[in-house]
């Protein structure tokens, strides 16, 4: 009894332990986000948005102010006007005594701005949201109409096609980058959408997953819908898409992860800044500011926030999408 | 009925065949075409031969990337199937809460690499960053992670005032910020999957062997480890697969100079990257290094099915 116990605990402390490997640097990031450049550079590591405040207390008034030079007796400040970003008063000598510090929570929003006006990150998450969903629409056409014949159809070189796509699907994105690149420069869509979106539209592992689907459909189905003088189309457009929505929607997901994350391929294919998708103008962002390590994390946050949301939203669905294609697979 | 011909099945494939034709298996054909001649982005320019492939075996810079890419597979495959394997187990045994933890692993594995590499370029920072804020708890410090070229079996072993030779020092502490971040990056996808692979485990197997009196360790061992085996294979495979890709954490966490320190980070499909569109743009070798790699993973990839094969249960 009590090893079971034992065990138990054990289990639940190893669980909360690996949880929080997963999430402690998520949140690190987020907390890292809104905090000052200059409290991360004097050293601030801690979760907790925490700022030491300078104030000046004279006359029974407290002013918030900032150290210039301190000395024994003598401080010089400079003295924050009411709005707390312009000084009323630079350099002025008072006595040490009057400077009382304390804590305060304090929560650096404005990185946030920071970064968009220093990178149109706007921009960009259009770009990739304009990418991502012509990609989705084309994947779905293709997919839904290739899957249709390939599950539902007999024509000679059938197998062949399919075993041609499944082997295709299999060879890694490094090894036809170079000569894709060299494809695309000919074809004059090197920075160009067509070059982000095109070659993206047909996507095997959701024909794959799709076609595993439309063979679970009963004959009589289609039997029955062929004597109510449905045409071939109509059958899928009227009975199989309706009834196969469950998997669709994790074709779907699968999709957009994909588009939404991808970035060698938009890294080499595009440089000019207006088609420049979240994850490569983050990825230029990192280089150039790396010194800026609170604007660095806040265009992170917001790189992955919209993921991250769906995610919380589906992750059921998403998990069990997951599941299914990593057994079916 | 359905012998009428009014219909054109190719006609529903046609869409994605001319993109699979013209995006993937013309690409892929014209890697082969490419590494035979001196080729720039006008076009062939000579016919070649073998000399890419001679000109790989001489180039130390191939091999460093290829040592660096089997150090990666060699400490991330099988340190993630054992804590996939662990993690799974815990959660199938437990009820409560297993959705949120679910949930939680789940997180970096939709998160992007982009993201997640800068991130954790700060979190090994020695200036501020979290890993040595948190070894400082352990008595562990200064350690320099991404820009340290020591191998880390070289540092462990000068602790205790042993020098070992270069050869046995193993993936420089940069590197194995990376195996780090990988690792960390897929376990919870891997976890999930294996704890679907244990719920297709009848229980009666266990129910039989507490009847027969085996330990939870030897019911592990004889029933577990056996009946996951398919499970086993399919995450040694895509790890394997997606490990030998690594690109992206070399290309965010290290450097400058990438690749570094001492080009000890510089792995495979980042040496590809550099040779065809750094500053030599060698488009014909990099073709040569990338078919190098497809046929690796093709040889390791059939050679786990050969496996798979065998230990059928």
């Amino acid at each position: 009894m009590l090893k079971r116990y034992f065990g138990k605990g054990f289990s639940y402390f190893m669980l909360v332990l690996c949880g929080l490997i997963m999430i402690v640097p998520f949140i690190w990031m987020v907390s890292t986000s809104l905090k000052s450049q200059t409290a991360i550079n004097k050293g601030s590591v801690g979760f907790i948005p925490i700022e030491f405040v300078n104030y000046y207390i004279h006359d029974g008034k407290k002013e918030l102010c900032e150290i210039v030079v301190e000395e024994k007796n003598l401080t010089v400040i400079n003295i924050y006007d009411k709005d707390g970003k312009t000084f009323k008063e630079s350099y002025v000598k008072v006595p040490t005594e009057n400077i009382k510090s304390s804590k305060k929570l304090k929560f650096h929003l404005n990185n946030y701005k920071e970064a968009f006006t220093k990178v149109p990150f706007g921009k960009y998450f259009l770009n990739t949201l304009f990418v991502s969903f012509s990609v989705l629409i084309g994947v779905l056409i293709t997919s839904s109409l290739a899957a249709y014949a390939f599950a539902r159809m007999r024509f000679k070189g059938r197998d062949f096609i399919f075993y041609l796509f499944i082997s295709m699907m299999m060879v890694p994105q490094p090894i036809y980058l170079i000569p894709s690149y060299f494809l695309l420069t000919k074809l004059g869509w090197i920075n160009t959408y067509q070059a982000l979106i095109i070659p993206w539209i047909a996507n095997i592992f959701s024909i794959f997953l799709l076609r595993q689907q439309f063979k679970t459909i009963p004959q009589d189905l289609f039997d029955a819908a062929v004597i109510d003088g449905c045409s071939r189309f109509e059958i899928l457009w009227r009975i199989v898409l309706p009834i196969s929505k469950p998997i669709l929607a994790t074709t779907a997901i699968f999709s957009l992860i994909g588009s939404w994350n991808s970035f060698m391929w938009p890294l080499v294919m595009t440089s000019s800044d207006n088609l420049r998708v979240l994850q490569v103008g983050l990825s230029y962002f990192a280089q150039e500011a790396s010194s800026s390590t609170a604007l660095l994390m806040s265009a992170s946050t917001f790189s992955i926030a919209p993921l991250l949301i769906l995610f919380l939203f589906a992750q059921r669905q998403i998990i069990s999408s997951f599941i299914s294609s990593g057994l079916k697979g | 009925m359905r012998t009428k011909k009014s219909y054109f099945p190719f006609g529903y494939i046609l869409p994605a065949f001319v993109i699979v034709f013209a995006f993937r298996l013309i690409p892929i054909m014209l890697s082969f075409i490419i590494s035979f001649f001196k080729w720039t982005i006008q076009g062939p320019e000579e016919f070649i031969g073998l000399q890419n492939y001679i000109k790989l075996f001489q180039d130390p810079g191939f091999w460093q990337s290829l040592i660096n890419t089997f150090y990666l597979v060699v400490f991330i495959v099988p340190i993630t199937l054992i804590l996939s394997l662990f993690f799974a187990n815990l959660l199938n045994r437990t009820k409560k809460l297993s959705g949120l933890f679910r949930t939680t692993y789940f997180i970096p594995t939709v998160t992007s690499l982009v993201a997640i590499s800068i991130l954790w370029k700060l979190i090994f920072s020695p200036q501020g960053g979290l890993m040595n804020h948190v070894l400082g708890f352990f008595s562990i410090h200064g350690l320099n992670w991404l820009s340290e070229p020591r191998g880390i079996f070289t540092l462990l072993f000068s602790t205790i005032g042993i020098n070992i030779p270069k050869v046995f020092g193993g993936p420089s502490l940069a590197l194995f910020a990376i195996i780090i971040v990988s690792i960390w990056r897929s376990l919870g996808y891997n976890t999930i999957i294996y704890l679907a692979g244990l719920q297709n485990i009848p229980e009666v197997y266990y129910e039989a062997a507490d009847i027969d009196g085996a330990s939870k360790w030897k019911q592990f061992f004889h029933i577990t480890v056996p009946l996951i085996s398919p499970t086993t294979f399919y995450v040694l495979l895509m790890t394997t697969i997606t490990t030998f890709q690594v690109f992206s954490q070399v290309y965010l966490m290290t450097g400058p100079p990438i690749g570094g320190p001492l080009g000890t980070t510089k792995v495979i499909v980042y040496y590809i990257f550099d040779i065809g569109f750094g500053e030599s743009q060698n488009l014909s070798y990099a073709s040569a290094i990338a078919l190098v790699l497809f046929f690796i993973i093709l040889g390791l990839t059939m050679l786990q099915k050969r496996l798979e094969k065998r230990v059928q249960y």
